[in-house]
């Protein structure tokens, strides 16, 4: 792998940049390989690139119907923190946040991890409440997490409005300092050239078509658009599709997939300093180093695959943003699309073993995955490695629907994740 | 934004005046003291959720107040009919037949 350096960049600046390459190979798919990720997402190629790295298994291939990258790792509005209640969640989160503080050294790929801070609004008593039962949690565990005054937050990113008569007023914030953004497609590109260095396969247009497994229900392998790959273990990381290939496997899975919309303005001049969340309106905003607002939405209220979702969604977004910062009503908005989450009843991931031996599932990330993609990816490497899952994932399982062990973020989360 | 059609309005409507209310035609077990973990599990948590043809429950909560089925594709987001509560699921190799006749986008 040619490493990037500055000298790299004068190097190749001088011979009018002919010699940089591909940064992955693109090779044909062996029959068999020892472990088959499917879904070439952050989460996918992120599992493989630490398999490679930290359990030494280079026998592998990641399966991308697409490409790489053009799920939801290039639809989310790529916000990190970890500031969840439960502590389920501040485990996998927070490994991921300090896996994320590291990340672009790692990869040696720049992931313009920016922690510039999130700020969660609260609008009334019940938020209030809520966000200081998260701080008094996230700071005995460990996590930054710091309540501010009206007016710390209009300092801490001043198009805040905190107008005593605004349509939306604001008794205060919740804000976590280590929180922030990254570039989400450098994740995907930074994960698939350091696994693709480290001699993983990664398969671009291979869709899989079904799942085989041998007389003891153990998995053989996939049936693809490009012929039969054999496998020793598999795991699915296909976040909207992955209850349609687990029903290849013949598990039902507890998820519901629906379209996630999001948005992005036109360029603007620095001005948003951080990233601003308010659950009770439902609006996120950060501006993106290119400038562009970067906004997000709700789910749609009914199952979908179309990748798409109602304008009223969005509208209803705009419209709460327009109200927490009046100076943004004449920005003109660029582009829309949409991605398929896999959201659980308990609005907690899963990711651990499956009835299905061999057969691994890392899913349910439903609206807030982004933030976890490195340390999801690290924890998922380990569970198939070693075929049992990591201290802090362990409470993520598929059974904890039947046995009751639920992760209840969605009732007392700060959510709009 | 969908269009749906409330088959007791008998009228097609903007989605804003209806709510989702996930999976159609289940059946809370009679004996729910008794039964075991896995069909507890599978009557309050699991979900159909297909790509592809989807029987669902919809609320007409800004119309009629009154709950509803419906047969929609979960790729176009077409709805193939929609039928009141407590009619029988309709026959999905006639859903999907009839869309073929009419040439339906899909």
């Amino acid at each position: 792998m040619r490493k990037y350096s500055v000298f790299a960049v004068a190097r190749e600046a001088l011979r009018g940049h002919k010699g940089w390459g591909p940064q992955w190979a693109s090779p044909e798919p062996r029959k068999d390989y020892d472990v088959i990720i499917i879904g070439g997402g952050g989460h996918g190629l992120g599992a493989a690139y630490y398999l490679a790295k930290e359990h030494g298994i280079t026998n592998v291939a990641v399966l991308e119907k697409g490409w790489i990258g053009g799920g939801n790792t290039g639809r989310n509005t790529t916000i990190i923190r970890s500031n969840y209640l439960y502590e389920e969640s501040m485990d996998i989160y927070e490994h991921s946040l300090k896996l994320w503080e590291n990340l672009s050294q790692d990869l040696n790929y720049n992931v313009m991890y920016s922690p510039r801070g999130v700020m969660m609004l609260s609008h009334n008593i019940h938020d209030q409440q809520s966000f200081k039962r998260h701080i008094n949690a996230n700071r005995l565990y460990g996590i930054d997490n710091e309540w501010l005054t009206p007016e710390q937050a209009k300092a801490y990113c001043p198009p805040l409005d905190i107008a005593k008569n605004a349509r939306y007023p604001i008794n205060g914030a919740a804000l976590q300092r280590r929180g922030g953004t990254a570039r989400h497609d450098a994740v995907a590109w930074g994960y698939a050239r350091g696994a693709s260095d480290r001699g993983v396969h990664i398969i671009q247009n291979c869709e899989v078509t079904g799942i085989r497994r041998d007389e003891n229900g153990h998995v053989t392998g996939v049936d693809t658009n490009r012929g039969f790959i054999g496998a020793k273990k598999i795991g699915v990381s296909a976040a909207g599709h992955s209850s349609v290939l687990m029903e290849m496997a013949g598990v039902r899975v507890p998820l519901q997939s629906q379209p996630l919309q999001a948005l992005v303005s036109e360029p603007l001049k620095p001005i948003f300093p951080c990233v601003v969340m308010s659950n009770s309106v439902h609006a996120y905003i950060s501006q993106s180093d290119k400038g562009e607002f970067v906004i997000g939405a709700g789910t749609d209220q009914y199952n979908s695959y179309s990748q798409t979702g109602g304008l009223q969604i969005i509208t209803h977004t705009l419209d709460a943003i327009c109200e927490l910062f009046p100076m943004f009503r004449r920005v003109k908005m660029m582009r829309q699309w949409g991605g398929i989450v896999d959201v659980t009843q308990d609005r907690s991931p899963i990711q651990g073993v499956t009835p299905v031996p061999g057969l691994f599932l890392n899913a349910g990330w439903g609206t807030g995955g982004f933030k976890a993609t490195p340390g999801s990816a690290n924890l998922f490497a380990h569970l198939i490695a070693k075929g049992e899952p990591h201290r802090l994932s362990a409470g993520l399982t598929l059974d904890r629907f039947r046995t009751g062990r639920l992760i209840d973020e969605a009732a007392a989360a700060a959510v709009a994740h | 934004m969908l269009l749906i059609y409330c088959p007791y309005c008998e009228e097609e409507r903007s989605e804003l005046e209806f709510r989702g209310a996930g999976d159609a035609h289940i059946a809370r077990p009679d004996n729910i003291a008794d039964i075991t973990d896995e069909e507890f599990e599978e009557y309050f948590f699991l979900r159909q959720n297909p790509k592809g043809l989807i029987f669902e429950r919809w609320r007409h909560i800004h119309g009629c107040g009154r709950f509803f089925n419906a047969a929609r594709d979960t790729v176009s987001d077409r709805f193939y009919t929609t039928y009141k509560a407590g009619e029988p699921k309709p026959d999905v190799a006639a859903i999907l037949n009839g869309e073929r006749d009419k040439g339906a986008a899909r």
